[in-house]
């Protein structure tokens, strides 16, 4: 019988604390967790909506090549023009 | 029921309230945090989307750039020399001229230019000095001849005032034309 009280009173005092501040803890984590989420979201929608602009690196690629284009012109009659050093 | 088994009881009911209680808390968290990363998984997915074509466009936008800047560097090593194509790159972009000289395979110090020229004199004086329209030695007289220029003009045109020919041979002036009302015309 006093064995049984001794356990009851580990019961009590040790294992259900201990339970509940694991306990806690997990459902702090998880809480957490939940709020970066919430500040993850819109992150990622500005961020995607920052990126529609990438679109027009196709045009800006083609006036790249333009431009090079024109610049390898104008130097072939450069190089026509002057003479050598 | 003696007391000890309702003191044991009452614990693991504790536990179990416990267990309950957080685990469907924590199950709770778990789906909000589930629902959040759905939605952003979307604007995640439109990130990807959106920046795969970056480095094939960037890397042809590079090759291009790269393109253009070797025959420009190429020009100018032909046009002004090794020597002075670095040092004239290192007076308009400072520090860009050693590169200059790595992709010509060389080493040492840049030529600079750009102390004993003001930035880009020294690119119209050769451009001056080498091209057809300044064909002279850099010694000597300057590179435009003045009075050259002048007898090349004068061969070329009549004097209108002189009475007679500025060479034997050449062209004599030509009269005026008549201002009507102002001489008489003879009739």
């Amino acid at each position: 019988m006093t064995l049984w009280w001794i356990g009851n009173a580990v019961l009590l005092l040790v294992i259900v604390p201990v339970v509940v501040i694991l306990l806690r803890g997990v459902l702090g984590a998880a809480r957490d967790t939940t709020r970066a989420v919430e500040r993850l979201q819109p992150v990622a929608d500005a961020a995607s909506k920052d990126l529609d602009a990438v679109e027009l690196l196709g045009t800006t690629q083609e006036q790249v090549s333009q431009t090079v284009a024109v610049v390898a012109n104008y130097g072939g009659s450069l190089d026509t023009i002057l003479e050598d050093a | 029921m003696e007391p000890a088994a309702v003191v044991t009881l009452i614990a693991v009911v504790l536990v179990i309230l416990a267990l309950v209680f957080y685990l469907v808390s924590v199950i709770l968290e778990l789906r909000k945090i589930t629902t959040g990363l759905d939605a952003v998984i979307g604007s995640v997915g439109e990130i990807l989307q959106k920046t795969e074509p970056v480095n094939g466009v960037v890397d042809h936008i590079n090759k291009d750039l790269s393109a253009g800047t070797d025959l420009l560097e190429g020009l100018l090593d032909k046009k002004a020399g090794q020597d002075d194509a670095a040092g004239l790159v290192e007076s308009v972009f400072p520090g860009a001229g050693a590169s200059v000289l790595a992709r010509q395979g060389r080493t040492g110090e840049v030529k600079n230019i750009d102390e004993v020229y003001t930035r880009g004199a020294v690119q119209l004086a050769r451009l001056g000095r080498e091209s057809p329209l300044g064909v002279g030695a850099m010694s000597g007289g300057a590179l435009r001849d003045p009075t050259y220029s002048s007898a090349a003009a004068r061969a070329i045109y009549t004097n209108p005032s002189g009475p007679v020919a500025d060479e034997p041979g050449g062209p004599t002036h030509r009269p005026r034309s008549p201002v009507i009302g102002t001489e008489d015309s003879g009739g």
